[in-house]
């Protein structure tokens, strides 16, 4: 029989901002363990949350930016289980009316069109984060209370290819709204999987199998493939009562899920609302000042490029992997630059060197504006497409204007180009050359002048000298 | 000459005037520490190091104080007066401390308490059982029995306490003195150990309402540290207390004070209930119109389970940070939850666990919506009946208990059939967060008996204006415990 693939996804998403979401603890990345903490990321007797607005904000931006309904108030619940990295013995979240729900995206998978359902999107804190070495087990703070932002989407999408596009899309859309860094690296992003088979012309879902903490989204596409094998092989054995709903995790050695616990054994949260966050009012104001300051998404842009630029599909879609690389190649556009040349210096030979140097498009020495000189330089036919590129490359090196570098090519400074002028001027010069030897050393400027005449004064004087030293003193 | 048994002002002139120096006041308050510890075992620290401060125009500026074993103090051993905590010295101070301390006022000893602030007897502390001044068999009820036993003594003018049901407002009856919580939100919760965060109040006991008045005038305001914190700086507690209030409506409940809703009542239940009517006709010769109002009597029957399952469910949830991994003495076991376990199996004591269990289990998702759901929405019927009232009238007055202190061997205490409701109803002002102070009212068979006014939120200037009325009426006030046995 045939059988498809139901998925839904859950997309854990650490927020950027100053401090956590409930203590004024900054809220970076850290090497060093237990840096960023404080009395309330501990839970010490008698500490309170204090909410962090710029949290909110960041939060009802994505639940805008993914077409959401948007809930009257912002309040909290309390999510209670214990566990050694969750110092309060519960996580503040929402559950009963989080800062997003029933929204839906536009995502393209494999050059199709695709609508994804979103389930609800939520705020909570993260947890410490624990690292076990032989029998001992480390609590690292710097994590606890960071916010976080859970995404949850309906069972609507049916492969793992689907899965990674959407996940990607969603990374992206972070990115361009600067809610996040989307980092999953740095761990700042996680994923649960749930799973489940059917009969293509079912009515009802099959067993949900939930894979938990995935960290990146390789994993996400091997997990959804590992299970959605392990599943169809027990139906197409006539063991599908075998499958169950439970909870595994992945395990990257293997590349295999591994069983956590079954439903029965599923926490019971015991959700409440937590009383020391007051209800906080959404207002229509502050959703719409919200709202304006969402950039256009880059799916948006992508096929704006294509059909206002002519880029092609694979150009646009290396051009919107980052907002940084298409802000860069619109500041070119709006500088009047050629599209597609534009597009083309920043995939061959721009996003070739940030990479190799593992820096942002905007740490780059060349902007836009120093591009255009030497795209214009190379347009007018003072430069080669060569050099070109090896000014490119010397700009970034020296931090120095191109302008310099152009100005400096007007010269002959091809060193093949002049050893063939100089051998051409001493074929012609056998008396001055013998005078030379003889020892009528000042004679060597007669040469230098005999370059500069013949070129014109382009000569690049300091290689013309080293040439000349050769060839007569060598 | 004593002074620790005067009021602030009377303290603070005297300072001034340079009759008492800061040291004097310390050296008193710590010395009847001492004596009091002897007889009523009301402190889980004495704090012999206290440091003089230069005094102020600050009425509190060199005045000693107690500060209830909830208030997180910074370098100072804070129990809750829970084993779980027993070694426990935070590194930060709660903001009424810091307020307390910018006004050169003087800790001088932690007070014991219930457990968390748990139990309403004062029997639960990891100390052992706090015992009422007034007869060393009775108990001071609780939770802040050892503020109240502290400043019903004269060990100092007033002691810090927190009210989650009627924690403030019930020993201060029991020990003869004023009890005054404000409106939800007034003073700062930081630094308060957290019981039920929705009914959780920070207030004072004092032998005056003047000087709840200029205590609460210090703590209280905005803080950037509890969300549910606001702003009351156009609130002067003191400086309003005496500004003419007339033609002001009160009303009590009939369902509450009326001896015929008692089948059997005792003789001391229709003692203190005839001494209730005595007040009432004093305060209508004050000028108020008192007037008797009616409440559906299942609806109030129903306001201690409210009360229970709320804040048990809360606690159940707010102690979930004791685990003895951050601080605490730490568990033995095998793994973490053999750990944690060990832990709060040998820290909390019986009560607490069965408060535990019951708010664990109607917070479950089967007996969620059937338990606490619906408490909060009789909580909320409640209030609305208070709010109902308090459209008509400016306070609710009610005599507080069944009675006098009870005994702390339970076989000695006879209880009226059906007085839950006269025994819990303080309950109300924390579910409404309304401003409510109990002050002394008389005494049945010798021992202080008190009563209770409630007015709206905010309203916390009318309840010490309309206090201090009654107050000056009854002509008590300043009670120093007399031993009566």
């Amino acid at each position: 029989m045939a059988l498809k693939a139901v998925i839904g996804l859950e997309m854990h998403c650490e927020l950027k901002s100053n401090s956590k979401v409930f203590s004024s603890s900054k809220n970076s990345y850290e090497k060093d363990a237990n840096v960023n903490i404080s009395a309330i990321d501990l839970a010490f007797p008698g500490v309170l949350p204090v909410l962090n607005k710029e949290c909110v904000r960041k939060s009802l931006m994505m639940s805008i930016a993914l077409n959401c309904s948007l809930p009257e108030y912002i309040y909290f619940d309390r999510k209670n289980y214990y566990y050694p990295d969750l110092p309060k013995g519960y996580q503040i979240t929402q559950s009963h009316d989080p800062v997003g729900v029933d929204g839906e995206v536009i995502i393209e998978c494999n050059k199709e069109e695709r609508k994804i359902k979103i389930h609800d999107i939520h705020l909570e804190e993260d947890t410490a984060s624990l690292d076990h070495v032989f029998d001992s087990s480390f609590i690292d703070y710097n994590r606890a209370g960071v916010p976080l932002l859970e995404l949850v989407t309906e069972p609507c999408i049916y492969s793992a290819d689907e899965a990674v596009a959407f996940l990607e899309h969603i990374k992206r859309i972070y990115q361009y709204c600067d809610i996040s860094d989307a980092d999953s690296k740095k761990g700042q992003i996680r994923c649960d999987v749930n799973v489940s088979m059917m009969e293509e012309d079912a009515k009802e879902l099959g067993t949900r199998v939930e894979v938990k903490n995935i960290n990146s989204f390789s994993s996400v596409y091997d997990a959804i493939v590992y299970e959605i094998n392990r599943q169809s092989e027990l139906i197409n054995s006539g063991r599908g009562d075998e499958i169950v709903q439970e909870t595994r995790r992945f395990d990257e050695e293997s590349g295999t899920t591994k069983r956590m616990r079954s439903k029965e054994d599923a926490i019971d949260y015991k959700y409440f609302v937590e009383p020391n966050i007051p209800k906080y009012k959404v207002s229509k104001e502050w959703v719409e000042e919200i709202s304006s300051c969402i950039p256009e998404l880059p799916l948006d842009r992508k096929k704006r490029y294509i059909k206002e630029y002519g880029l092609s599909d694979y150009d646009a879609n290396i051009i919107i992997k980052e907002k940084d690389y298409a802000d860069y190649f619109e500041k070119c556009i709006s500088l009047g630059m050629d599209a597609k040349e534009s597009a083309n210096w920043i995939i061959v030979n721009i996003l070739a060197y940030i990479n190799k140097l593992d820096i942002g498009i905007n740490d780059l020495f060349i902007t836009p504006e120093k591009l255009k000189v030497i795209i214009d330089a190379k347009k007018k036919g003072a430069i080669s497409s060569k050099q070109a590129k090896e000014i490119f490359v010397k700009v970034i090196e020296d931090k120095k204007d191109p302008i310099e570098y152009i100005k400096d090519n007007s010269q002959i400074s091809d060193k093949e180009e002049l050893i063939k002028i100089i051998d051409d001027i001493l074929l012609k010069s056998e008396s001055q050359i013998e005078a030379y030897k003889a020892g009528r050393s000042n004679l060597f400027d007669y040469f230098v002048g005999q370059v500069m005449k013949n070129t014109r004064g382009k000569a690049n004087p300091v290689m013309t000298k080293e040439i000349l030293n050769e060839k007569l003193n060598g | 000459m004593e002074y620790m048994n005067k009021n602030i002002v009377e303290i603070h002139e005297a300072l001034k005037t340079g009759k008492v120096s800061v040291k004097n006041l310390i050296n008193e308050s710590l010395l009847k520490s001492r004596e009091v510890q002897e007889k009523c075992n009301a402190f889980v620290s004495i704090l012999n190091d206290a440091k003089e401060v230069n005094i102020t125009d600050n009425l509190l500026s060199g005045i000693p104080y107690g500060i209830k074993d909830n208030y997180s103090t910074k370098g100072i051993l804070t129990t809750g007066s829970s084993n779980t905590l027993k070694d426990y010295v935070p590194f930060f101070n709660a903001t009424v401390i810091d307020k307390l301390n910018e006004c050169g006022a003087i800790g001088v000893n932690k007070t014991a308490l219930d457990e968390f602030g748990m139990g309403g007897t004062g029997l639960s502390a990891h100390t052992g059982y706090i015992r009422n001044p007034w007869d060393a068999e009775r108990m001071c009820a609780g939770s802040s029995s050892g503020s109240a036993a502290a400043v019903s003594s004269g060990v100092y003018p007033y002691a810090l306490g927190s009210d989650t049901g009627d924690s403030i407002r019930k020993p201060a009856a029991y020990c003869g003195i004023v009890g005054y919580k404000p409106t939800y939100g007034m003073i700062s919760r930081f630094g308060l150990f957290a019981y039920a965060s929705s009914l959780d109040h920070c207030g004072v006991l004092t032998r005056c309402v003047d000087d709840a008045a200029i205590v609460v005038d210090a703590i209280k305001g905005k803080d950037s540290k509890d969300m549910t914190s606001w702003d009351s700086s156009n609130i002067n507690l003191f400086k309003n207390i005496n500004n003419e209030i007339s033609n002001k409506k009160l009303c009590y409940i009939k369902e509450i004070c009326d001896i015929s809703f008692y089948p059997n009542p005792t003789d001391e239940l229709r003692k203190h209930l005839s001494k209730f009517n005595e007040v009432i006709e004093k305060v209508k010769e004050l000028g108020f119109e008192v007037v008797e109002e009616s409440i559906n009597q299942n609806l109030l029957n129903a306001l201690p389970a409210v009360y229970d399952v709320i804040s048990y469910a809360e606690a159940t949830s707010n102690l979930s940070n004791l685990t003895g991994i951050i601080f605490g003495p730490r568990g033995e076991g095998n793994n973490i939850n053999e750990i944690m376990k060990d832990y709060r199996t040998k820290g909390f004591s019986s009560l607490i666990k069965r408060r535990f269990v019951i708010g664990s289990y109607v917070l479950q998702k089967e007996n969620q919506e059937k338990y606490f759901v619906n408490a909060q929405r009789v909580r909320r019927l409640l209030v609305n009946e208070w709010k109902k009232i308090f459209e008509t009238y400016s306070a609710v007055i009610l005599p507080v208990s069944s009675g006098p202190a009870k005994y702390i061997d339970k076989s000695k205490n006879i209880i009226s059939e059906g007085t839950k409701v006269l025994e819990e109803h303080l309950q109300i002002g924390d579910f409404g967060g309304f401003p409510s102070i109990t002050i002394p009212s008389g005494y049945v068979d010798n021992l202080p008996v008190g009563i209770n006014i409630t007015c709206d939120i905010f309203n916390d200037e009318l309840v010490l204006q309309i206090a201090k009325k009654i107050e000056g009426k009854l002509g008590l006030k300043n009670i120093i415990a007399g031993e009566v046995r």
